[in-house]
This record gives C-alpha cells, structure tokens and sequence, in this order.
C-alpha cells in the first residue's frame, strides 16, 4: 500500500482544495445521469397510471418496491433467502472460474505449447451457448447443489478471465525482458516483477466482465430446476403465478447486485493499480 | 599483450573479434545485418556507434551486451566471454524507451536492479538517492514515471543503469524520441554523468552532433552488411560545454563524421537516412 501513499504525496495538485474542486466536477459530470434516471423512473410511475396498465403487464415502480418490501424475508417468494442463495453461487463460480482461468493463463503464458493446445479449446469452450450445459451440470453436480449453478457460472468466467489474463501475461515490452536479462535474473523474478504487474490491468478488465457473467450462469442454472428459494426460480414461480411485481422485484435484485459486484472491482482497481491509465486521476 | 589498436588486455573492455550475425528471413533467405566487426573498447572511453537505419548498430550493442549472440566471431568483455559478464552484471542497459515500470515511484524504479542483486533495504535507498542525486531528480523520488517529461524518464533509466555500477554502461539511442532542446541537454548530463563515474559508454545513436560532442571515438558503420567504415578519434577537449558545439574543430569532426557516413557508395545520402530514422519514434528492430 505505500504504492498508493506515494501516489498522493506525489501528486502536485493533491491539496484539499483541489479535491474538493474534484468532487465538485464529479457530481456535475453525473448530474445528467442521474437526473435522466430518475426522470425515467417518475416516467414510468406517471405513464402506467395515465394508461391504466395492468399490473401483469408492466407494474409501477411504487408497486414493484412494494411487491420487494412485502417478499423480503417472509412470504411465498422469500426474496431475502434467495438473493443469498444467488449470489452465493454467483461469487462461488466466479471464484472457480477465476482461478482456473488465472491458472491455465500462467501455464499458457509459459509454455507456448500449452498456449497453442489451450487457446483454441478455450475459444471453442467459449463459443458454446452456456445454456445447452445446464442439464448437464445439473447431472453432474446436482441439482439441488449449489455447486451445479457455480459451475455453470464458473464456465462463463472462466473464458474471458483466461483469455485476457494470458494475454495481460504476453503483454510485456521487449525492451523490459531485455532489461530483465540485461540483470541476469530468473524467469521467476521476471513474472513476478514485471509480467505480473503488467497483467493486472487485464485481469481487473475481465473480472468486470466476469462478475456479470457469474450472475447470469447463476441464474439462468437456476431455471432449470434445483433449490425453490434462488432469485431465477423466483423469477419463473412469480411470473406463473402472474406475479409480476415480484418477478419485478427479483429482477431489479439481480440488477443491483450486477452492479455491486462491477462497483467492487473498480474499488480493487482503485486500491491495486493506482497507477493504471484507466485509474489514476493526474497526468503530467 | 596488446591488441591490434595497442590496447593493453588489462585496460581493455570490449574485444569485438571478427563477429557477424544473420538473421533468418520469414521466407527462409539470410540476411547478414553484421560481418567481419573487429573492435576493441578501451576501459573509460565513450565510444559512440553511428551508421544509416540497418546498419546493424544495434545489433552490435545487443551482441556486446549479451542479448543476443553473433553468428560468427568472438564477443570479450571485461576479459571474459559476454555472455559471462551479463551473469556478472557487468552490464548497464538503456534503452529508447525509457522502460520504467508504472506501478513502481521513481526511486522504486531505480531500486529494481538493486533488489535483483540482493542488497539490503538501507543500501538500496542509499544506492538509488545516491544516482537520483546524480542525475538531478531528487525532488522527484516519490512521483511516478507517468508523471514526468520524456527527458526526466531517460534521466531516471540512466540512474537504474548506474544503480549497481556496471563496468560498462550501453545505450540504444536513448535520447532518439526526445527534441533537439532536451537531447543536447542531456548529451551534456550524459557527458558529466560519464567524467563522473568513469563507467565505459558505448552509445548507439543516429545523430552526428550527439556522437561527436560526447564521444572519445566514433565507429562509423555502414550498411548491407553491417560493416565498420571507419573509426574517428574525437579530440575535443573536456569538459566540453556549448563552447565545443561552436568550435571549428568540432565542425571538421561533424564534417569528417558526416563524409564518413556518405562513404563508399556515395549513392544514398546516409545523413538524411539518418536524420529521417531518428526522427521516427518507433524502435528498431533487431536489424537496427
């Protein structure tokens, strides 16, 4: 972390004022959007109300809050359990898919033979629409496992955290691998010291990609059956029962936590490459 | 023993001895980029190697350097094949690009090669504000590469370079990619540094004023196959300051240099070449 202390104490414009002035241009640089959505949401509320839409068709936004309110724990459709139950498997597979991904990147960075063997199984293995494995995990893990969701998750992440952390990996300057041999130093020093390091910027790229795919491997596992209490079998119970409001309320559950988990990236960008283009705020 | 240029072995640092390279096309054809280079670096010399794009300069500084190896001939450094001087770490490299690392400050950068070599956190941060000093950067220890000019970043390469006191420092155009206001700034910083240090220099460059305002000799090199033209011996006086740049015999020198450049064939004009290959700001590749 002194790495992140120097950024502050370097930076030349790092008075108070300064940041003040930054937050100041902050809330003005998300002013439009904020103000756009909020719009939206009265939109909606005003125009379901005008057009006296039916609750199955399109519920208003007062409803769908109210519908999340009363299912929060209790009830037919306990939305609490489940959404614990979802993002449980959601961050169980992005683990597993992270780690294996990770690892086979090392092995492909590596050994070019590994790269030429895994690289094209990996493009494959990516092609293949996630949804024709879900029996399957089903079967094999069970379907009352959490573990056959998570690994329906793990799949999806597991090809873009692979590809891009390979390539992160591969990204190094020549001129940083002759400066490393100009030093005499090991392979080992030179993944640690420099290829590493290189790689992360990719490596956080794909987890926020990656964090959004564990979610719908979670969720669209859960459509074919398992546990009652998950958010997708919400989702499908909630809207035969013509519950829309809560299939609703599931849905902007599932929504929220999408962007909780993209959010959590950026903060570990922020904390472990701070001197990353993409997230350092002064340029020279 | 004395070599060919009356070199003592003791005083010697570079013994070049027939080396040639050839480099593999992709369509199976062999390109020579250097043939029969003989050249022998005297222990403190500033040795500059000039020559058009594809000459081979920067073969030849890899070659001595260890990072890559000569098809034919003989690369000796320090009394010892090269290869075993860069296990040694006789070696300082830089390079165009500066090559800093982003996640490291400044003085972390400078740090690097001192933590590879093993030494103790007191004598790393002795080590590096030490060459920050040297190279006029100590009030810029904490920031990061990112936040310094072109020059500053060469400058802070330049100290990583001295770090741990290379026998021989080689430099691949360092200052290529930077304007003739910060180039001939830092040709006089180099100049210092190197009267300083006593380090051995050998400087790859495809400027004539830079080789001659700082070098003790200059290898004029010409291409297809890389070969050595002529070598001209730069009796400057020192410290040589913006004075040397307006003296005449510093023009005869930029004028011998030049007339060596046009060479033989006298067909292509080697300087323009020169001049519009400096100007790009891309690497060389390996040819270069």
């Amino acid at each position: 972390m002194s790495a992140g202390a120097g950024a502050v104490s370097g930076r030349p414009l790092g008075s108070g004022a300064g940041r003040r002035a930054d937050a100041g241009r902050r809330i003005v640089d998300y002013a439009p959007a904020v103000i756009v959505f909020v719009g939206a949401i009265v939109a909606w509320e005003l125009i379901v109300g005008a057009l006296g839409l039916r609750a199955f068709i399109l519920p208003r936004p007062s409803a769908i809050v109210a519908a999340l309110a009363d299912n929060w724990a209790t009830g037919r459709f306990g939305l609490l359990p489940s959404w614990q139950a979802t993002v449980f498997e959601a961050v169980g597979g992005l683990l597993i898919g992270t780690v294996a991904g990770v690892g086979t990147a090392f092995l492909t960075a590596r050994w070019a033979t590994a790269r030429n063997t895994l690289i094209p199984i990996g493009v494959a293995a990516g092609a293949i629409p996630i949804i024709a494995f879900a029996p399957l995990m089903n079967n094999w893990f069970g379907a009352l496992s959490p573990l056959s969701k998570m690994m329906m998750a793990a799949v999806l992440v597991y090809f873009p955290v692979m590809v891009n952390v390979t390539r992160g990996l591969t990204a190094t300057e020549p001129a940083a691998l002759e400066l490393m041999r100009s030093y005499a130093t090991s392979e080992w020093t030179v993944l640690r010291k420099v290829r590493v390091p290189t790689a992360l910027p990719y490596f956080f790229t794909a987890l926020k990609v990656a964090t959004t795919l564990s979610l719908i491997g979670a969720i669209v596992g859960e459509y074919f059956g398992g546990s009652s209490l998950v958010l997708g079998r919400i989702i499908v119970q909630a809207s035969s029962a013509l519950r829309f409001d809560v299939t609703w309320a599931a849905v902007l559950l599932a929504a929220v936590t999408g962007i909780v988990f993209y959010l959590a990236v950026v903060i570990f960008e922020r904390i472990f490459i701070p001197w990353h283009a993409s997230v350092r705020a002064d340029e020279p | 023993m004395s070599g060919p240029d009356g070199i003592d072995r003791a005083d010697r640092v570079v013994r070049l001895s027939g080396v040639g390279r050839v480099f593999a096309r992709r369509d199976g054809s062999v390109m020579t980029a250097l043939e029969g280079i003989d050249l022998d670096i005297r222990r403190g010399e500033f040795v500059s190697l000039i020559g058009p794009s594809g000459c081979g300069k920067s073969t030849l500084l890899r070659i001595i350097g260890d990072l890559i190896s000569p098809s034919s001939g003989s690369a000796i450094v320090n009394g010892k094949p090269a290869e075993r001087a860069r296990l040694d770490r006789d070696y300082g490299m830089v390079f165009q690009a500066p090559v800093l690392f982003d996640w490291r400050t400044v003085e972390d950068n400078v740090k690097l090669p001192l933590e590879i070599q093993g030494l103790d956190a007191a004598r790393r941060q002795a080590r590096a504000a030490e060459m920050l000093d040297l190279v006029e950067l100590e009030d810029f220890v904490h920031h990061y590469p990112w936040q310094l000019s072109g020059g500053m970043q060469q400058r802070v390469a330049i100290a990583r370079a001295l770090a741990f006191e290379p026998s021989i420092l080689l430099m691949d155009e360092p200052f290529g990619a930077l304007d003739e206001m910060t180039r001939e700034r830092m040709n006089s910083e180099v100049q210092r540094i190197w009267e300083r240090t006593g380090t051995t220099i050998v400087f790859v460059t495809h400027s004539i004023p830079e080789a001659v305002f700082m070098s003790s000799r200059v290898v004029v090199m010409s291409p297809r196959p890389g070969r050595i033209a002529s070598v001209i011996d730069v009796d400057l006086p020192r410290p040589r300051d913006e004075e040397t740049r307006e003296s005449d015999r510093y023009f005869e020198l930029v004028t011998q240099v030049r007339e060596a450049l046009r060479g033989r064939d006298g067909l292509t004009d080697p300087d323009t070449e020169a001049i519009a290959s400096a100007r790009r700001t891309s690497t060389e590749g390996a040819v270069g």
